[in-house]
């Protein structure tokens, strides 16, 4: 395994948190989205990650899924909305902010430690470079 | 030649781009479901650089298995005769994760000072040779 692998390792992972944190900002902008039956409603989405050995050595991640929440849809009474029932019910998303807050903090988190794990391994590969300079 | 000119720092620097690698991997899986955190075992890498007892400054090399794709296994883990070994978890998660990030980010801090370090050791090495090489 070179120092060069880490740079594919590290740009798997980046790729991968990224796609959760955009899965994230789906879920925080369809929070507040509402449908006429609770199986049009919005449901969380969240991407569920898999190991991966790279051609040449290191162990990447790729994302194998996307997975829907279970939870339920609330029923929301709002007989004004157009697109309520006949029984005035429009079904809002199952999307729990604070789960999404979480998400997006640990995904940003992961984000940066793996831009500086490839920022140290760039600067050790160049200071290999200048040996005996 | 180069084993005697560079001593055990060749080596040396094999097993820590190996480790590192293995330790960005570990960073890299911190929220994959069942990635099991790995570590190289300094203790094996030093044992196999030293070479085989009663040998002053062998370099024992273990038999390596013949690889025709890089993704395929060596005998040993690593090229360098280190073992590639699970790490112990502290507190495993539920869905069998047991990176633990603190640790790993602090190994592989540790891990790129002792890089500089072998470098160095191996600049002024060089510079050395050089000076004995250029007579001035």
């Amino acid at each position: 395994m070179s120092l060069f692998s880490i740079f594919n390792v590290a740009s798997s992972a980046m790729s991968a948190q990224s796609l959760r944190l955009n899965a994230t900002a789906s879920n925080m902008a369809n929070a507040n989205s509402v449908a006429t039956k609770p199986e049009d409603a919005y449901k969380a989405r969240e991407p569920v990650f898999q190991q991966v050995l790279e051609q040449n050595g290191g162990t990447g991640v790729r994302v194998m899924g996307i997975t829907q929440s279970n939870a339920a849809n609330p029923a929301l009474y709002q007989p004004g909305n157009p697109l309520a029932n006949k029984d005035g019910y429009v079904y809002s998303s199952n999307v729990n902010p604070v789960e999404e807050m979480v998400n997006m903090l640990s995904a940003s988190r992961s984000y940066q430690t793996n831009v500086q794990v490839m920022d140290t391994a760039k600067n050790l590969a160049l200071r290999t470079l200048q040996l005996g300079q | 030649m180069s084993d005697r000119i560079f001593g055990i720092h060749g080596q040396a620097l094999l097993y820590r781009s190996e480790r590192m690698g293995i330790l960005s991997s570990n960073i890299a899986n911190a929220d994959t479901p069942e990635y099991k955190a790995r570590d190289l075992s300094f203790g094996d890498a030093l044992r196999a650089a030293a070479g085989p007892a009663g040998q002053e400054g062998g370099v024992g090399q273990p038999l390596a298995l013949q690889r025709n794709s890089p993704g395929q296994l060596t005998a040993a883990g690593a090229g360098n005769g280190a073992q590639e070994l699970y790490r112990i978890p502290d507190q495993p998660a539920l869905d069998g994760n047991t990176v633990d990030m603190e640790r790993e980010r602090v190994r592989f801090t540790e891990n790129a000072v002792a890089y500089q370090t072998t470098l160095s050791f191996l600049n002024s090495r060089i510079k050395g040779i050089n000076s004995a090489l250029t007579g001035q």
